[in-house]
């Protein structure tokens, strides 16, 4: 079996895969980490959004392997010292989830939203930039605030 | 997803002689069509050679021409500053390429060798008269795009880059898919001063050419000229997103939007 090495949230791991092996299911299974989602088996819902060397990513549609020596960030490397990241902060206090099986990767793109187009960032833009990502509950409405009053405070 | 043995050559020569020994193999670009149409079990390769370890990525701005390196993904074409000015429509188009995850990993060669129909680049590459090089040769998007996923690449041909003429004025406009953003009918026009070119995608089996509109275009480059010319409805697509005189119909309002947009 082949053997991947990579870096996540800063820790440097490896573990055995198959070529097969997608990057969510090496996140959740090998590794424990199950703030990635895997909402959809066609590649449109974000549930699992994860930063692959600075970019985000559908990491349901990534081969673990292809990530081999690469920098992952997910959900769980965000927080700092125990502290929410200003982006989770602001989901909370905006009621930017109900059930929250979005959130994570909605939270992952709220982060790359800013990295490209900076921190004072106008409604039009969010939506236009949450294409792939399908929440099921909210209507979105609280999302794009919560991602616009994220940003304002990064 | 069936299992597969994993390739990711650092070299192009690598690939070739990967691809070569393999039988039931296929290359992968970004992977954005190929996985999810294996997660399907639609494609069952014994090996996938990841072409995503060859750094061949970069877009070239010369005096008529633009070369795109096939590895170069959508959002890198799409905020190509250099590009925005030669042929920006070409930039609008690959921004509205998935959504921006997707655009992260997708990639040029992926996706004119897919040849999805409703594709938006074959659109960009037969309106603008592009040439496909490949590790063995040229090949111009006229004979390159053979139909419904289908292209004239033999096994073990890679896509190495592609060449962009600079029109006069080119503009895209599709009408999207919601859900996929994939192009239920997309219309790439581009002025080449002598010629005018039409490429239409999701419309039809494969890309197609729409010479009609061509040739009035050739002479009033201007979204007026093309109102009533009408595209045969036979050889369209219907499905339960869109009939086939509905095809017909937004080929010609896309043809306008694309005009209106040329720049
Ligand atoms: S699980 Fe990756 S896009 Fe839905
Ligand atoms: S909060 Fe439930 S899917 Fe978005």
């Amino acid at each position: 079996m082949p053997i991947v090495t990579m870096n996540v949230n800063g820790k440097d791991v490896s573990g055995d895969v198959e070529g097969r092996t997608l990057l969510v299911e090496f996140l959740r299974e090998n590794l424990s980490l199950t703030g990635t989602h895997v909402g959809c088996d066609t590649s449109q819902c974000g549930a699992c959004v994860v930063h692959v060397d600075g970019k985000a990513v559908k990491s349901c549609s990534t081969l673990a392997l292809s990530a081999e020596g690469a920098k992952v960030t997910t959900i769980e490397g965000v927080a700092r010292n125990g502290e929410l990241h200003p982006m989770q902060a602001a989901f909370k206090a905006n009621h930017g989830l109900q059930c929250g099986f979005c959130t994570p990767g909605m939270v992952m793109a709220g982060l790359d939203i800013v990295k490209r187009r900076g921190k004072k960032l106008k409604e039009e833009t969010i939506r236009a930039e949450l294409e792939g990502n399908i929440c099921r509950c909210t209507g979105y409405h609280n999302i794009v605030k919560s991602i616009q009053d994220g940003a304002s405070k990064m | 997803m069936e299992n597969f043995d994993y390739h990711r050559p650092a070299k192009l020569a690598d690939a070739e002689k990967i691809i070569a020994k393999q039988k039931e193999g296929v290359l992968m670009s970004g992977g954005m069509t190929l996985l999810p149409t294996m997660k399907q079990g639609l494609a069952a390769p014994s090996d996938v050679v990841d072409l995503s370890g060859l750094g061949n990525v970069g877009i070239k701005v010369m005096k008529t021409k633009v070369t795109i390196k096939a590895g170069t993904t959508h959002a890198e074409v799409a905020k190509s500053g250099d590009l925005k000015k030669a042929i920006p429509a070409l930039a609008v188009l690959a921004g509205e390429i998935g959504d921006p995850h997707v655009r992260h990993k997708g990639t040029l060669g992926g996706s004119i060798a897919n040849n999805d129909p409703a594709a938006d680049y074959p659109a960009a590459l037969m309106a603008l008269d592009a040439t496909i090089i490949t590790n063995k040769r040229a090949i111009a998007a006229d004979k390159f795009f053979k139909g419904l996923f289908e292209t004239s690449l033999r096994r073990g041909e890679i896509v190495t880059a592609v060449d962009f003429p600079i029109p006069e004025k080119a503009g895209y406009a599709k009408f999207a898919n919601p859900a996929s953003r994939y192009a239920i009918v997309g219309v790439f026009v581009a002025n080449h001063g002598k010629a005018v070119r039409v490429g239409v995608t999701g419309a039809g089996p494969g890309v197609f050419r729409q010479k009609a509109m061509e040739r009035v275009l050739a002479k009033d480059f201007s979204a007026d000229a093309v109102a009533g010319i009408a595209t045969k409805v036979d050889d369209l697509n219907e499905d339960m997103h869109a009939s086939a005189e509905y095809r017909a119909h937004l080929v010609g309002v896309m043809a306008k939007r694309a005009l209106k947009a040329a720049k």
